[in-house]
């Protein structure tokens, strides 16, 4: 490690370069450097190679109509930890067409993809540039400020009336087709060609045929609908025998255009559509988005409200692991059978959600400067009854059939191989990166809320494959226990909310990024805010979403029924991954 | 299923036998040994999925309706449980699904998105209710339902089948059913049963315009506008 690597070399970044490569950026609320397109990709690789900001964990898009650009956000880090590098490209949109940066950052794979798709910025040099939740032949690009849906009724939320001279109107009565449609004019649905997918199919690497033996050649399209693939995600396989030769996989069948609705909402409106996009988890996601419009707002949370918070968001990742690590058995072929005692768990501490939130999946329950309700002391009861005696009796009980079990060990050790090298790449995160040996966790790196108080150890696997995945999430769970028991012992009284609770929260323009480690990985929200009541551009990082480029590199060479396995060691969830 | 369910029309059956004996109609004993086997598919879409899986284990136990065969195969299923919001991108996938499932079949929309595209409505992705496309029986409220309401729906679907007589079932019917259309991806949703408002519907504005410069002219034998021009 150069000693450059440890320097944080933020402060006088400018000078580094020639002049008029690169320039602070000076409006209000931003942070970072706009750095001139010819020289992005020299740019990026200086910072990755000599200031050793090796993990580039997002990329975005933002529409400023108004000055007619596009700006390109990206958002590094580095993996020993430490604030982010924020560096932007503009560009003027109807010149719209950036480098690449998969060829520095492989992980950057799936997210240019995204931008191309939703705002169509072209990514000049992406070696796979094809639509990614939409399909191929959709017209325009969906959240650019000026496409507008075929419901469309107001550009922001609250609309002005929903009743309009008493009577409510059907949205579908609105549309000329009686439907949620829209068609460029003149067109002739008989004249239309579907797509055949031949840019998917062509893109797949195939079997070299050899001159002595042949070989047959197979393509397999596992989903959207397939029992194991976590939800409608869709995997195009080629095959040489059982074993893989590469591996496409293919999203956006349960994308519900969760970004497109959040900028129409109000900042309030949108907590409960983030309940949403990760449903097994919600917690993780209010707690990630809440941070980053409280930056923004820059209220400062009521001590109660940190413990509550952390304490939910601890026993989120308990409920998650325990139903990711019953799922991954299921996919290994024991039907059913360990995943119901995981969900046995589950229910229990669904059971506290419900109590404290009202509902058991979709919680809602925080609120821009602390969380909507208090905790009982009932509930804090029987938080205490769960950490300090059912988990643990059954964590044993999973650590004594599984984690020795013969046939869990022999189809889990040394498949799916991710090396930290490939992991950082590929921007991983979550029990993924870690698994491979990188000690990388945003309640140490970045700490957030009350984290930086808190004893617990970074848990890391040593191999990078699916055994070692398991392990981390159970090692995880233990110390997910250890968090809540401080938790229970510290927790004060007091208010749980910054200030009245309001319908409308006033948010100064800027930009900001609030980021959590959530079960899955680092989950962020990158929010724009022009002062507005509504956000003016909303992304979320979807931590599975992104682990989900690692899928192919991990599972060629690897037979096929293993990568059902392979998959289901990520953990995704559709709601995220295609939001 | 104790006799009492089964028996009608109500005959004297002496108490000695009460146990071994049940007198009843074709109509009833298939209904009811169909309402207590109702093989769902396996195919869920999003949130409400986990809440299915829920209603599925041990603690609230759809095995007591005889509904825990959940089948990965559209072949082998009775039920289609629509679980999650349903998208332009997904929808040919389940038409195509629904086309595949053997009669009787029976389809549940669960949840506000399945039933009418719930709180993403207005995204540009997503189908304003399955039933835009496929036949719904039963519709589940609740955002997710949670699994009691998930339990009471298909209760309903039981009251729904133990309704219907051999007489009157389409499935008895002569030649076969009809499948529904597969609709189309294009640069937006195409339902091939509206081609024809779609044609119309989407015509130039310079056609438009044309036509009813003509029919204007055709009254007041004006000159051609120069419109027509655009045309191509």
């Amino acid at each position: 490690m150069t000693e450059a690597v440890l320097v944080n070399p933020l402060d006088n970044l400018v000078e580094h370069f020639p002049s008029g490569w690169l320039k602070k950026d000076e409006r209000p609320g931003y942070t970072g450097f706009i750095v001139e397109r010819e020289h992005l990709l020299e740019f990026a690789r200086t910072m990755r190679d000599d200031f050793g900001f090796d993990y580039l964990s997002m990329v975005t898009a933002a529409d400023y109509i108004a000055e007619g650009k596009f700006d390109v956000v990206y958002y590094a880090y580095k993996t020993i930890g430490g604030p982010a590098l924020v560096f932007k490209v503009q560009v003027a949109r109807d010149d719209a067409v950036v480098p690449s940066l998969v060829g520095l950052y492989p992980g950057a794979e799936f997210q240019e993809r995204e931008v191309w798709d939703l705002m169509g910025v072209r990514f000049e040099g992406h070696p796979d540039l094809r639509r990614i939740l939409m399909w191929e032949g959709f017209a325009g690009h969906p959240l650019r400020k000026d496409w507008k849906e075929p419901f469309y009724e107001e550009d922001v939320k609250p609309f002005k009336s929903r009743w309009p001279e008493g009577k409510p109107v059907n949205a579908d009565d609105r549309n000329p087709y009686n439907d949620n449609v829209q068609y460029p004019e003149g067109f002739d649905p008989e004249s239309w060609v579907p797509e055949a997918e031949t840019l998917l199919y062509s893109g797949l690497q195939r079997v070299s045929h050899g001159e002595e033996f042949k070989t047959d050649e197979l393509v397999v399209n596992m989903g959207p609908q397939h029992p194991s693939t976590h939800g409608v995600f869709r995997m195009v396989v080629s095959l040489q025998g059982e074993k893989i030769v590469d591996l496409k996989p293919v999203m956006g069948y349960l994308h519900r255009n969760h970004e497109k609705i959040a900028e129409r909402n109000t900042f309030l409106q949108n907590m409960p559509f983030t309940d949403r996009l990760d449903y097994t988890a919600s917690m993780s996601t209010n707690f990630a988005y809440a941070l980053a419009v409280e930056k923004l707002m820059g209220v400062q949370v009521p001590e109660r409200a940190e413990y509550i918070r952390v304490m939910m968001a601890e026993l989120t990742r308990i409920m998650n692991h325990f139903f990711a690590t019953g799922f991954l058995l299921n996919d290994l072929g024991v039907y059913f059978t360990a995943s119901l005692y995981a969900i046995e768990e589950r229910e229990l501490i669904l059971d506290i959600f419900e109590e404290v939130s009202g509902s058991r999946m979709m919680c809602n329950y925080f609120r821009f400067g602390g969380v909507v309700r208090d905790v009982s002391d009932e509930v804090l009861k029987k938080i205490h009854k769960l950490v300090y005696d059912r988990i643990p009796r059954k964590l044993e009980q999973f650590d004594t059939y599984l984690t020795n079990n013969e046939i869990l060990r022999t189809r889990c050790e040394g498949v799916g191989v991710l090396t930290a090298d490939q992991a950082i790449a590929l921007s991983t995160a979550g029990p993924v990166l870690r698994a491979s040996g990188v000690p990388y966790d945003v309640r140490r790196a970045d700490p957030y809320s009350i984290y930086d108080r808190l004893e617990f150890d970074v848990v890391t696997g040593i191999h990078g494959d699916i055994y070692d995945r398991y392990l981390v999430r159970v090692e995880e769970i233990k110390q997910s226990i250890r968090i809540i028991k401080q938790l229970l012992r510290d927790i004060p009284s007091g208010p749980i909310l910054a200030g009245k609770p309001a319908y409308q929260v006033r948010v100064p323009a800027g930009e900001s990024y609030g980021r959590v480690e959530g079960p899955k990985g680092e989950l962020g929200f990158y929010i724009v805010s022009s002062g507005k009541p509504n956000p003016e551009r909303y992304h979320v990082r979807a931590p599975t979403f992104i682990n989900l480029t690692s899928l192919a590199p991990m599972a060629r060479g690897e037979k096929v029924a293993d990568v059902v396995v392979i998959l289901g060691a990520i953990d995704i969830v559709l709601g995220e991954v295609d939001r | 299923m104790s006799p009492e369910g089964l028996s009608k029309p109500d005959f004297d059956i002496p108490p000695e036998m009460q146990n071994q004996v049940a007198l009843t109609t074709l109509d009833r004993i298939y209904n009811w040994s169909r309402k207590n086997s109702v093989w769902p598919m396996m195919f869920g879409l999003a949130c409400c999925a986990i809440e299915m899986i829920a209603a599925a284990a041990s603690r609230y136990d759809l095995a007591r309706f005889g509904m825990e065969v959940m089948r990965p195969s559209p072949r082998q299923s009775d039920v289609m449980l629509v679980s999650g919001t349903v998208t332009k991108k997904m929808i040919p996938q389940i038409v195509r699904l629904y086309n595949q499932m053997p009669e009787p079949k029976y389809v549940i929309a669960m949840g506000a998105c399945a039933s009418s595209g719930g709180p993403f409505k207005e995204g540009y992705n997503v189908v304003a209710g399955v039933d835009k496309f496929i036949p719904v029986d039963v519709y589940i409220p609740g955002c997710p339902p949670t699994p009691q309401a998930l339990l009471h729906g298909l209760m309903t679907l039981q009251k729904k089948i133990e309704s219907q007589s051999l007489k009157e079932v389409s499935w008895y019917k002569k030649g076969p059913g009809e499948a529904i259309p597969v609709p189309v991806l294009g640069p937006d949703l195409i339902d091939l049963r509206k081609i024809a408002l779609i044609r119309e519907k989407s015509r130039p504005v310079a056609d438009l315009k044309a036509e009813t410069a003509s029919a204007v002219e055709a009254s007041q034998d004006g000159e051609l506008p120069a419109k027509e021009e655009q045309n191509d």
